[in-house]
């Protein structure tokens, strides 16, 4: 599983890029293996305000559902509309098609909260054991 | 078993247009031989076994006194007096202790859970892949809830065409030093055949396709056979055996709610313990509930009352403080 170094990481194994003034957010390749076959993503509307570290969401794959949380607060800018009728996008490219939203954060430096890749590895590493 | 192999979806489409092949050696068996073995496990379930043929099988529950379902069952007639009960894991010492305590000291009964093994090999290229692995005309002339014994690649095995999936197959039972050696020869020739290993998750979705009972989730002992669409496996007036007359009172009395199908027309995945609402009141409870892969749906069973049973009766779904459409459904989503 790769988690590239460009990313920033969640305890909840969700990723955030900063992209110019909005943050993309997804899930990360261990989430994915935990989840399997992704089948539905249930997403807040544009608009909405999320807070950090808290429940914006929801991902159903076909044997569990998992919460979704916020990696920074912000409004939503953008929500993943391919994910409707594609969910398995989130299997087959979690870092790429398979994102979930963006975010206006309202504080950037709240990225700065989060693991790099390094520490996210190690991270996981603690979760296997 | 693990949860998947390769994905759930994958391995579950495999079972439904080719072939997969599961190792459920963790389901309990329980072998009663010698005289009165049949009249002896006639009388802890509610189907009739005195009349089951030798190489024959069949489905039913195991009841206690009050009518409530401590466990779904195959019960396979090996020879004349030679029976073989498959329970469900998780059920295995309830079970074997109800069989201690009711079978006479004279019948003798063995649990042979941690000698044997279990595989299990279904989808439509089930048949082709046993021919092809050398086995002989009486396992491949299996009627459906046939059982027979059979030498298949080098291993002693009683083979059963039987299994959990809604699909053709067979369900191979042999010692367990053969079971690796079983599993390896029969996945080795299913290849050219587009076999696959599947795992529980694949497992869950197929048999709730095929609205195939899960213990523990759609029934457990506060379910009686009526209330869960069971009644067929329940012969009443085909001897005595234990529940019969709680049950014979439960029928003639009635009964206020019912295990359906439904599926969901709102977006949402209706999972084990959601609230079922109808009219804003809560009437019942999801049992079960997945993505169909097969079917393309979301899917899932729950009691409700009779009143709401109907097939096309609109229901609402609680996911996660939100309500969700659905509609009842007839069942099987899937049959072959």
């Amino acid at each position: 599983m790769t988690y590239p170094r460009d990313l920033q990481y969640t305890r909840e194994h969700e990723w955030a890029r900063l992209e110019g003034d909005v943050i993309r957010v997804g899930i990360t390749a261990y989430a994915v293996e935990q989840l399997g076959d992704v089948t539905l993503v249930d997403m807040p509307a544009p608009g909405e305000d999320v807070q950090a570290h808290e429940r914006f969401g929801d991902i159903e794959s076909v044997k569990t559902v998992s919460e979704l949380f916020a990696p920074v607060s912000g409004e939503v800018v953008e929500v993943n509309a391919a994910l409707e009728s594609s969910p398995e996008l989130v299997n087959e490219g979690p870092y790429e098609d398979g994102w979930l939203i963006t975010i206006r954060p309202s504080d950037q430096g709240e990225l700065d909260g989060l693991m790099d890749a390094a520490k996210y590895e190690e991270y996981l590493g603690t979760l296997d054991g | 078993m693990p949860v998947q192999y390769e994905g759930i979806k994958k391995e579950h489409e495999a079972v439904r247009t080719r072939a997969g092949l599961f190792d459920v050696s963790h389901m309990g068996e329980i072998v009663v031989e010698g005289p009165g073995a049949v009249a002896a496990v006639d009388r802890l379930v509610t189907n009739d076994v005195g009349n089951l043929e030798v190489g024959r099988a069949l489905y039913t529950v195991c009841c206690n006194e009050s009518g409530f379902i401590l466990d779904d069952l195959i019960v396979y007639r090996l020879e004349a007096e030679k029976i073989l009960v498959v329970c469900n894991a998780s059920n295995r010492d309830k079970i074997v202790s109800h069989f201690a305590k009711n079978l006479s000291l004279e019948t003798p009964w063995n649990d042979v859970s941690d000698a044997w093994a279990l595989l299990a090999l279904q989808g439509p290229n089930a048949r082709a892949i046993m021919a092809e692995l050398g086995a002989p005309e009486a396992l491949l002339g299996l009627r459906t809830f046939g059982v027979a014994r059979a030498t298949v690649a080098g291993v002693d095995l009683w083979a059963a065409r039987t299994g959990y999936t809604g699909e053709d197959g067979f369900e191979l039972f042999c010692a367990n030093e053969d079971a690796a050696a079983l599993w390896r020869a029969i996945l080795a020739v299913g290849e050219a055949h587009g076999i696959q290993a599947v795992g529980l998750g694949a497992r869950d979705t197929l048999r709730l396709e095929a609205r195939l009972m899960l213990y523990g989730n759609d029934i457990d002992e506060q379910t009686h056979p009526f209330e869960a669409g069971l009644g067929w496996v329940v012969k009443l007036e085909a001897g005595d055996f234990i529940g019969r007359d709680a049950l014979r009172k439960i029928k003639a009395e009635g009964f206020d709610r019912k295990l359906v199908g439904f599926e969901m027309t709102g977006r949402g995945i209706a999972r084990h313990g959601y609230p079922i609402v109808a009219d804003g009141e809560r009437v019942g409870e999801v049992t079960s509930g997945s993505p169909g892969p097969t079917v393309g749906r979301n899917i899932g069973l729950g009691y409700v009352p009779k009143a709401l049973s109907k097939v096309g009766t609109a229901l609402g779904i609680e996911i996660r403080g939100k309500q969700v459409g659905a509609v009842v459904v007839t069942t099987p989503f899937y049959k072959r």
